[in-house]
């Protein structure tokens, strides 16, 4: 059962991607929601936007969740793509290590940017 | 018998020779055979073996698309030979070759046993969780229409390997259980009798299992029986996905049935008058 709980999760991954994604290009390249978060002139990515976004909660959470689904759905996606070359039991054990570690490290590092963006934001609101 | 030329056109059939005894890969021989209206690519094969060549070998048993044993590529498409007319496919050249992703015995043979392997794996027949209730001669499985409905497509399968030769995943990962296999469990998952499901998933939703399949639904296009094992894969995914997340309804397989009368009869059916005697 755990390749269904890998797949169940890929699908949920790739729902909370289309999500996320919508509301990325509902902000940032429609205007649609621009009055909400990028109230400074000017557009939706200069500076003082970005940092009015960067300082809020919400966006570090959703910036961390994004990160952590698209680099699931992306990585197990190309799992089972090196996976179906019919490779040895013991490549598909270092792939399978490879990816994790992979995975992991680019998950943490962006975790560390989403969050000292956050702290230079607050630090630049306070002048 | 020679055809009547009259009546008769010239096809090349562009067949596929090995013998792994003898050749170190399969090569190409053209024979020439006279085709009338209606003759089947099964026929041209008899006719080059009684006229032309004794030594092509290939399988067959019913001659009327039942058996499944004589599954070939004609002219790139997976098809059985007794149940495709040569005209149907070819004006002057037909390409025969053996199934894909399997591996040639000889000439147009292929080797089914990993297909069939696969099959036994997921364990294709009714199970019950009392071996006493199925060996029980004493009774019969109650099973409405509808019931009947929900599996009997998937029930016509007659395991010619058409469908995994057609399979782009089985072409990379031969490891893939395939479309055969896979419609087949979903098959006895549907059945109202069966109650194997739990012990069917782990191989169904394995490494290698329904999750593989991309969807192409090459194996529904060349089933000589209209079976749709692409279907039967898709809703298997379902399955395992709700009952991963515990949303599946709770199944609960038909009662065996001890004595004529005992189940509920169909609407619109009187009772049966009173006993006369005895």
């Amino acid at each position: 059962m755990r390749e269904t709980r890998f797949w169940t999760w890929h699908m949920a991954a790739g729902v909370v991607i289309f999500f996320l994604l919508g509301m990325h290009m509902l902000i940032m390249h429609t205007g649609l929601l621009g009055h909400v978060y990028a109230p400074f002139a000017g557009e939706a990515v200069s500076r003082e936007n970005s940092q009015f976004r960067d300082s809020r909660l919400t966006f570090t959470v959703s910036y961390i969740f994004l990160l952590g689904f698209a680099l699931y759905h992306g990585l197990y996606g190309l799992r089972t793509i090196l996976f179906e070359l019919t490779l040895r039991p013991a490549v598909e054990k270092v792939v399978r290590a490879v990816l994790v570690l992979l995975g992991v490290g680019l998950f943490g590092l962006g975790v560390w940017a989403a969050i000292g963006a956050r702290t230079m934001a607050a630090v630049g609101a306070r002048g | 018998m020679t055809p009547d030329s009259a009546l008769t056109k010239p096809v090349a059939f562009h067949v596929t020779r090995y013998n792994p005894e003898r050749d170190p890969a399969p090569s190409i021989q053209t024979f020439s055979v006279p085709v009338r209206e209606g003759m089947t690519v099964l026929d041209g094969l008899h006719f080059i073996k009684e006229n032309l060549d004794a030594t092509l070998t290939w399988r067959y048993s019913c001659r009327m698309g039942i058996c499944g044993s004589c599954g070939m590529l004609l002219n790139g498409r997976p098809s059985l030979a007794c149940n495709t007319q040569v005209l149907h496919i070819a004006t002057a050249e037909l390409a025969v070759a053996p199934l894909p992703n399997f591996r040639i015995i000889r000439d147009l043979i292929p080797d089914l046993r990993p297909m069939f392997e696969n099959h036994r794996k997921l364990k294709p027949f009714i199970l019950r969780g009392a071996d006493g209730e199925i060996n029980d001669p004493s009774g019969e499985f109650f099973q409405s229409p509808e019931q009947l409905e929900a599996y009997l497509q998937f029930a016509y399968c007659i395991k010619c390997g058409c469908c995994m030769a057609a399979c782009p995943t089985l072409a990379t990962d031969e490891r893939y259980l395939g479309p055969m296999p896979l419609a087949a469990a979903h098959r006895y998952d549907q059945d109202s009798r069966d109650d194997g499901r739990k012990a069917r998933s782990p191989v169904a939703g394995g490494a290698h299992g329904a999750f593989r399949c991309h969807y192409a639904g090459e194996c529904s296009r060349v089933c000589p029986k209209g079976v749709d094992p692409a279907k039967a894969i898709q809703r298997l995914k379902r399955q395992l996905v709700l009952d991963y997340l515990r949303l599946a309804r709770k199944k609960t397989p038909c009662q065996k049935l001890h004595g004529p009368g005992a189940g509920p009869p169909l609407p619109n059916i009187p009772a049966a008058p009173p006993k006369t005697a005895g």
